[in-house]
């Protein structure tokens, strides 16, 4: 960069190592590139700042203005805005959890079948329908969810709840109240199925690129198929295996259309997965309440998106952070 | 411990390639056979089917016998992994389990035929391999550390003691050197001439020095061209090969006149 040459005459001068033909094309690239990644810094900044300054007034107020203002906040109910965001943060997370919970060994079994079972023609039609799966709209799973998923899922919450009612996570609705299949395991179990591909798609690239030396290493000392992947595969990919779900969880968080179909909705800190009315998330929530809501509903909504982004956030950083940790394993030579 | 092999009308297929054709030799108990050739004649796909590890290829596939103290590695009743708990394998590159400490490493094999064993027989087993492999010494205080945090030639000597914990009957060595320099080399060569007194030792190698050193028989390799498949030579006393082969072809690979 420092020696340009000022005319051709310091070219022909005889400096032979001033500049090359490609590098206008580099210098151009690298403006490219550097400007992409700035505009991703200052659209990030751009958002949350955006979400502080419009959360702000909700931040401010008084509980009982804000109860006063707003339809949806009841602090004599025990619904002011930190609490409210607290039950939908738990609905959030708890939801996010049964998908991963469903959808990581899942994957990680379909993801090996491809890379390591399969033979390569259905591997290959393999990994295309579960890339299909990532094409299809989520208001498309929140109408399946509800016209197909809960009617036929709802006998074996019946089951579950009479064999295993006595762990709380099952235990049946209130007498009275009947199953609907409207809840939190119905919405966990469409998030599950959202997730999978990007799970499945991630983890089996890893598998794929576990090294063939190590895999042979293993296979020559007498190791079956199942203990070659346990000795030489799953060390090397269990950093992107956890990367991989954490981007799962990433995507279930924010997940709005689906849960929303699906769920009826209710706000509490229970455990209760089997009944309706108990759980919402944060992203169906601000889903309903933003059509009805007044200026300062808004801004209590958006403080309700920041948190949700903080989550986000928080979860993506730390998937990136075990992912990149990778290199320390890829190991020997 | 140590069993013979015999090779009656091999021939070794990738798909429909044929990469080896019609190979008849037998290997000897206690002793080290060499295999020599040029590239791409067939050496390492020879070797491989004396444990089975073509398979693991796609389209690698096999037709004709190969008998260990005679029984047929590929007859009905035989697991390919069973084979492999019985023919240990050391390859080219030195590749040891990068996430596994060094003792681990060796006990991997041990492992998957005792899924308990006690700390002293660990400790125990570790200790004979890794001497058995002339590697004790070198890291003895370092037992914990990874794998990879070895050099090239020590790695290679950690996947002999891999390879010799699960006391194998045979030993399949492809280009062990090939990756190291000349100290590493000739450790790894001192370790052959001790292991052979326990097992049937086969190696493959580019350096004709080295077979020398090293063996008791060579077998001689050769290909007649791109897309023909490999055959077997000749094969002999190892001073009879690099003194007086009967062969013109491997006269003339020996003395460097090749191709
Ligand atoms: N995985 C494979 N799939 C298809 N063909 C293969 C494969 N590996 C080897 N071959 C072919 O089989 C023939 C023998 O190869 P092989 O690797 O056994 O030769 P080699 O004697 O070990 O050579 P080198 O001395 O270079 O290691 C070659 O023509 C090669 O192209
Ligand atoms: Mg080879």
């Amino acid at each position: 960069m420092t020696t340009t040459p000022s005319s051709t005459d310091s070219q022909s001068a005889g400096n032979d190592y001033g500049t090359h033909p490609g590098a206008r094309a580099n210098g151009i690239f690298k403006g490219l590139s550097t400007g992409a990644g700035v505009l991703i810094l200052v659209t990030l900044a751009a958002v949350a700042t955006f979400l502080l300054v419009e959360a702000w007034p909700a931040f401010v107020s008084s509980s009982e203005d804000l109860g006063q203002e707003v339809s949806f906040i009841k602090p004599e109910d025990g619904q002011s805005l930190m609490e409210t965001i607290g039950f939908l943060v738990y609905g959030t997370v708890l939801m996010s959890v049964i998908a991963l919970v469903i959808a990581t060994p899942i994957s990680i079994g379909i993801a090996l079948f491809i890379s390591h079972y399969a033979p390569r023609r259905l591997a290959q039609t393999l990994g295309y329908l579960i890339d299909l799966l990532a094409a299809v709209p989520s208001v498309v799973y929140g109408l399946w969810g509800v016209a197909v998923l809960v009617p036929f899922l709802n006998p074996f919450y019946q089951f579950l709840a009479d064999y295993l009612g006595f762990i709380p996570l099952f235990a049946a609705p209130e007498s009275g109240e009947i199953f609907t299949g409207r809840v939190a395991m119905s919405a966990g179990i469409v998030l599950a199925i959202m997730i999978l591909p990007i799970i499945t798609a991630i983890t089996r690239e890893v598998f794929l690129q576990t090294p063939v030396l190590h895999e042979e290493a293993a296979l020559a000392m007498g190791a079956t198929r199942w203990e070659m992947i346990r000795m030489a595969v799953f060390p090397f990919a269990r950093s992107g295996m956890v990367g991989a779900t954490m981007l799962g969880l990433g995507r279930a968080l924010g997940e709005t259309m689906a849960v929303l179909m699906i769920i009826s909705p209710g706000l509490t800190l229970s455990p209760y997965i089997l009944q309706p009315n108990q759980h919402n998330t944060v992203a169906g929530y601000i889903a309903l309440q933003f059509p009805e809501a007044n200026a300062m509903g808004v801004s209590s909504l958006v403080a309700m998106g920041l948190a949700l982004f903080v989550i986000t956030l928080l979860v993506n950083m730390l998937a990136r952070w075990v992912v990149s940790r990778r290199s320390e394993y890829s190991g020997a030579n | 411990m140590s069993k013979r092999i015999d090779i009656n009308n091999l021939n070794v297929y990738y798909s429909q390639f044929l990469a080896v054709e019609d190979v008849s030799l037998s290997i000897e108990p206690k002793a080290v056979t060499a295999f020599i050739g040029p590239s791409g004649c067939g050496k390492s796909t020879f070797l491989r089917t004396l444990n089975r590890m073509h398979e693991v290829i796609p389209g690698g596939r096999v037709e004709g016998e190969v008998l260990i103290d005679g029984v047929d590695l590929y007859g009905k009743d035989v697991d390919p992994v069973t084979v492999r708990r019985h023919v240990g394998m050391v390859f080219q590159r030195p590749n040891p389990f990068p996430t596994m400490s060094i003792a681990e490493n060796v006990l991997a094999g041990y492992r998957l035929n005792n899924k308990r064993v006690s700390n002293s027989d660990a400790e125990d087993l570790v200790e004979s391999s890794l001497r058995g492999a002339n590697l004790w010494d070198e890291v003895k205080d370092r037992l914990n550390k990874p794998g990879s945090s070895l050099s090239g030639g020590q790695q290679q000597r950690l996947c002999i003691a891999r390879a010799i914990a699960i006391k194998p009957d045979v030993l399949l060595m492809d280009e062990p050197c090939s990756a190291l320099d000349p100290i590493s080399t000739l450790a790894i060569e001192d370790l052959i001439t001790d292991l052979k007194d326990q097992y049937t030792i086969v190696i493959v190698t580019h350096n004709m020095q080295q077979a020398a050193r090293v063996s008791d028989t060579t077998a001689f390799f050769n290909i007649a061209g791109t897309g023909k498949p490999g055959k077997l030579i000749e094969m002999n006393d190892t001073t009879t090969m690099f003194s007086t082969p009967s062969e013109k072809a491997t006269e003339d690979y020996i003395s460097g006149r090749f191709g």
